[in-house]
């Protein structure tokens, strides 16, 4: 199709439109349960409209809720990031170590955010009322690391020799050649992995907050399934997907600021 | 006592059964402030030659001594120009000079040490892009940023790698003039390695034919005793030009015709076969034969 004036706005809103219709026309017919659209915008408004009001614990304005899931994944990215980083430094680095630790990895990288938040609550039993924020943010961390665990390590070996023999001429110490030579050589790579956790974080965190009835978008869309009331589900998912848009296209500017050096 | 001294050098690379001995016996001694070539074909093991110079490979047999010390591994006393320039591309102009210079001269107060990468920026007169990142440089430029990076250190050695195997004849022939003005302004002690005999003879006090490999050896040195500076345009004229140069070059094809080796490698041999377009297509794309990449023994004979 030829490009034509405002084709980067039209043909979206065309895009939305088509979605819009079907879930209209879904609505009517086989599924009488799912709200309409306009049914939709009706009981969302005043979460929408007044987003930061606060009228009780789980009734709150829909920016509210988002912030405090914005606040748990931000703790448990930086978990992630600051366990994950090192982790792929060393993978890089050590064959001894990537021998020894890889296999574990690999297997316990596909393991489910549903599968270890139980395990977190498990683990910080003794810790009472923080509970289950601190499995929350256990999970968080333990799922979102991978990419940057695995990202960090490809990139760590994929340093040019010359590079390294660069930094054996210069005779730099070990400290130095990792900070003056490893990591600006390796930062593309970490970027990458960064934006793909932050991905994952924010995907977790709504199973976590399923879970533990913590406020937030992912406990709301919860306790609305469980009030019946569907129209805010739809609300929660539209939100979700619109901020882990947004925070993936942050990220994709402070990577592609990397990409260049 | 010469300066700088290889003695009966030798290096394989490779396991047990394929084993190839690239660099042979190979005894070089350099006199302090001398400029030697060493010429040979692609492959010959020139880089690996380079290599065990600055330090960066140990050789199986035999020893590097400088000024009469052993020496073990790399240093800023020897400093190597890399073939492929090696600047840290994240860092600008000044900066990867003044990462050589901040190291080797941590002694020095900042400012001695900001007008000490100055100065050798400008000696490759580069001082317009001192602040630009290597991207955006040419190769030349690269090469001469590479050139002060390493000149900058004070090396007791100046190690050049086929420095500039990568240019265009132009840019070329004017970095050859560029060494050799330096050259004569530092009256360093310098170790270069081409593939272009012309090159050799036009920079150097010494040419070192290397053999061809695998096995390679240096041969016997020819004597540069042209005047400085040397004039390329009225080289081409002198008879003791041509002559050194139809000497080394037949030096260097002599020791090719000399040699029959054999190298057996591992071949993996990709899967490339073309898509058979008569077998029709199904929902799942087009059911082809399984394939797979074939690995190989191959015995090729070397330069006969």
């Amino acid at each position: 199709m030829k490009a034509f004036k405002f084709d980067w706005l039209i043909l979206p809103l065309i895009g939305i439109a088509v979605v819009v219709l079907l879930w209209q026309i879904s609505s009517k017919t086989w599924a009488k349960e799912l709200p309409t659209p306009h049914k939709t915008w009706e009981a969302s408004k005043e979460y929408v409209l007044k987003p930061f009001e606060k009228r009780g614990e789980m009734d709150q304005g829909i920016l509210r809720f988002t912030w405090y899931s914005l606040i748990l994944v931000a703790k448990g990215y930086a978990i992630a990031l600051i366990v994950g980083t090192p982790i792929g430094f060393f993978l890089g680095l050590s064959k001894a170590f990537t021998k020894t630790f890889d296999p574990i990895i690999q297997v316990l990288r596909p393991v489910s955010p549903l599968a270890w938040l139980p395990l977190g609550l498990v683990l910080f039993l003794g810790a009472g009322k923080q509970a289950s924020e601190l499995g929350a943010l256990f999970t968080i961390a333990i799922c979102s690391m991978w990419p940057t665990v695995m990202n960090t390590a490809v990139g760590v070996r994929a340093v040019p020799q010359d590079y390294l023999n660069v930094a054996k001429v210069l005779k730099l110490s070990r400290w130095k050649t990792l900070t003056k030579v490893l990591i600006p050589a390796t930062l593309p790579y970490m970027f990458t992995g960064f934006r793909l956790s932050l991905g994952i974080a924010w995907l977790v965190i709504v199973a976590a907050e399923m879970l533990t009835g913590r406020p937030g978008v992912g406990g709301f869309l919860w306790q609305e399934y469980n009030a019946l009331l569907y129209e805010h589900i739809i609300l929660c998912i539209i939100t979700i997907g619109v901020v882990g848009f947004i925070l993936d296209r942050l990220m994709s500017l402070v990577e592609s600021r990397f990409k260049t050096a | 006592m010469p300066y700088l001294e290889l003695k009966s050098v030798s290096k394989a690379y490779g396991a047990n059964g394929s084993r190839t001995e690239v660099l042979r016996d190979v005894n070089l001694a350099i006199e302090q402030g001398e400029f030697v070539a060493i010429v040979g074909y692609s492959g010959a093991g020139k880089t690996t030659l380079m290599s065990i110079l600055a330090g960066l490979i140990r050789p199986d047999t035999g020893s590097v001594t400088l000024e009469g010390r052993a020496m073990s591994g790399p240093g800023p006393d020897r400093g190597l120009v890399f073939q492929n320039y090696s600047l840290l591309p994240w860092l600008t102009v000044a900066e990867n000079v003044r990462l050589a210079v901040d190291q080797v001269f941590p002694e020095k107060s900042e400012a001695e040490r900001a007008a000490h990468a100055t100065e050798f920026i400008e000696m490759v007169n580069l001082a317009p892009a001192r602040d630009k990142r290597p991207h955006e440089l040419s190769g030349g430029m690269r090469q001469r940023v590479s050139v002060a990076r390493t000149l900058a250190m004070n090396p007791k050695v100046l190690l050049l790698d086929e420095p500039l195997s990568a240019l265009d004849a132009l840019t070329r022939a004017n970095l050859q003039d560029e060494i050799a003005r330096i050259r004569a302004q530092q009256k360093q002690t310098v170790v270069l390695i081409t593939n272009d005999p012309d090159e050799a003879i036009l920079l150097a006090d010494r040419v070192v034919p290397l053999t061809a490999g695998p096995n390679a050896t240096l041969g016997e040195s020819f004597i540069v005793d042209l005047p400085h500076p040397r004039d390329r345009k009225a080289l081409n004229h002198s008879p003791r030009f041509r002559q050194l140069r139809r000497d080394i070059s037949q030096y260097l094809l002599q020791s090719r015709q000399d040699r029959h080796a054999t190298i057996t490698r591992k071949l993996t041999l990709p899967d490339i076969e073309p898509e058979d377009l008569s077998i029709p297509r199904t929902m799942l794309g087009r059911s082809r034969p399984l394939r797979s990449s074939e690995t190989r023994e191959a015995t090729v004979e070397v330069a006969s």
